[in-house]
């Protein structure tokens, strides 16, 4: 499975990515309201998908970790939640462009704008406490809890944010004017995007996670070295 | 159970450090949060409910950080932990002490922000006592877990307050909606989906904090 995932995965990454950045520039008709900005919604959409497709990997990974002390699980999590983290960070980059010129503001209250800040922030705060309790099986454990609240969190705040949102008079009403793809070659590209992004962060997540592997053997081999020197 | 809850009280009440310093830090709060605003304009009565809750967490914090500070201070935590009782039970032992703690601080805060902010208590009285409870109830689930944590990491002052906020973010959106609402006049049925959310993150947060402490304080 290593060799295969070695193998395969940076170059269908690569292929898919190819194709989606020449359909999204190149094959799809630009947006007749919308105009040219449009196009940064092939990009936006995926990443957002990802991000919470990585945290729901971080949540699963650190019960795994929780229930079977497996190191492997954590270093799933790990990287998984730093590649969360960018995808993250990238959304809430993209929305903003795409916001400016359709919305007229770079940033509104809205419920979804305001859950991905604040998810954002909970996963900071979870690389923060990583980087704070260094590599050892006390602070895994540390991680993996936050990483199991902190997912059960976000329905919870998406319900607050949301109802908050909507109690208070709204900026936007309308959101996502352009959700409606009639085009099937809209259609097409937005499927392409999300398989080129899901093979992105199945690479990432695997090229990370083989990473924190071989940092742990060198400090399991300098361990070793140290007792016979 | 109730002797680890005791046992909390009974040095609070012989050092009386935590709850003088939560009591004062959520005046300072308010003092300052008053002169954030124009004490003649209608804002001050809408931003009334956000600086209450403000005072909410930032005393929170303190007192929260404190509750597991005082353990390790003098390796208490390793006798705590000796005790034949299970982790949950210690966990809820002491998620009890801080509700206590925070709803003692709250009972000096709350007439002195009523003072300041010149508002209508008696009427909405029990609407923010209501609202307080549950609000305070979550935020010390989720805090007590998170301040065992925080307790054993470097930099453990700034990690409390950055795990802890953006967790709590449906706690003071609900918190601060409740008493805003009630202290506009309206009845409690109006807000009845917050007081149920605040309930349900309490109950949510209780049961995982129970489940996982064990992992929290594990050596």
């Amino acid at each position: 499975m290593r060799r295969a995932a070695d193998a395969a995965l940076p170059y269908a990454t690569l292929v898919a990515m190819t194709t989606a950045i020449y359909m999204v520039f190149i094959f799809v008709p630009t947006d007749r309201f919308q105009g040219i900005v449009q196009r940064i919604f092939y990009f936006h959409v995926p990443l957002a998908i990802m991000t919470f497709v990585a945290f729901g990997t971080v949540a699963a990974a650190s019960i795994l970790f929780l229930w079977r002390g497996t190191r492997a699980w954590d270093r799933v999590a790990h990287a998984a939640a730093e590649i969360g983290m960018l995808f993250c960070t990238l959304v809430l980059v993209t929305g903003p462009i795409w916001a400016k010129p359709v919305w007229g503001t770079w940033w509104t209250w809205d419920a979804r704008l305001t859950t991905t800040l604040i998810l954002w922030l909970i996963y900071a705060a979870y690389l923060m406490l990583r980087s704070f309790s260094g590599t050892t099986d006390q602070g895994a454990r540390y991680a993996a809890i936050l990483g199991i609240v902190g997912a059960l969190d976000i329905p919870i705040i998406n319900r607050s944010v949301y109802w908050w949102r909507t109690i208070h008079p709204a900026v936007l009403v309308t959101r996502e004017g352009s959700s409606g793809l009639a085009d099937a070659r809209m259609q097409a590209t937005l499927g392409l995007s999300f398989l080129a992004f899901f093979l992105l962060f199945l690479w990432l997540l695997w090229v990370r996670h083989e990473n924190l592997r071989l940092g742990d053997e060198v400090d399991a081999l300098r361990r070793q070295a140290l007792i016979h020197p | 159970m109730f002797a680890l809850i005791r046992k909390d009280l009974q040095i609070e009440f012989r050092t009386k450090e935590t709850l003088a310093a939560l009591l004062l830090l959520g005046l300072l709060t308010l003092v300052v949060l008053s002169f954030a605003f124009d004490p003649t304009s209608e804002l001050r009565a809408e931003a009334a409910p956000g600086a209450l809750w403000v005072a909410v967490i930032f005393a929170g914090v303190l007192g929260l950080s404190r509750s597991f500070l005082a353990e390790r201070d003098n390796d208490c935590l390793h006798g705590l932990l000796l005790c034949p009782v299970d982790r949950g039970t210690i966990y809820l032992a002491k998620t009890a002490a801080n509700v206590l703690f925070m709803m003692a601080a709250q009972a000096v805060i709350v007439p002195i922000f009523v003072f300041f902010f010149n508002l209508p208590l008696s009427a909405a009285l029990g609407g923010v006592v209501l609202s307080l409870a549950l609000g305070i109830l979550g935020f010390a689930s989720i805090g007590t877990l998170f301040a065992a944590i925080a307790v054993r990491t470097r930099a453990r002052e700034v990690m409390l307050p950055l795990l802890l906020v953006p967790l709590a973010v449906p706690i003071f959106i609900a918190g601060v909606r409740v008493t805003g609402r009630v202290l506009a006049g309206k009845p409690l049925a109006e807000v009845a989906e917050w007081l149920n959310l605040m309930l349900g993150f309490d109950v949510i947060f209780l049961v995982v904090g129970w489940l996982v402490f064990e992992y929290a304080v594990e050596e």
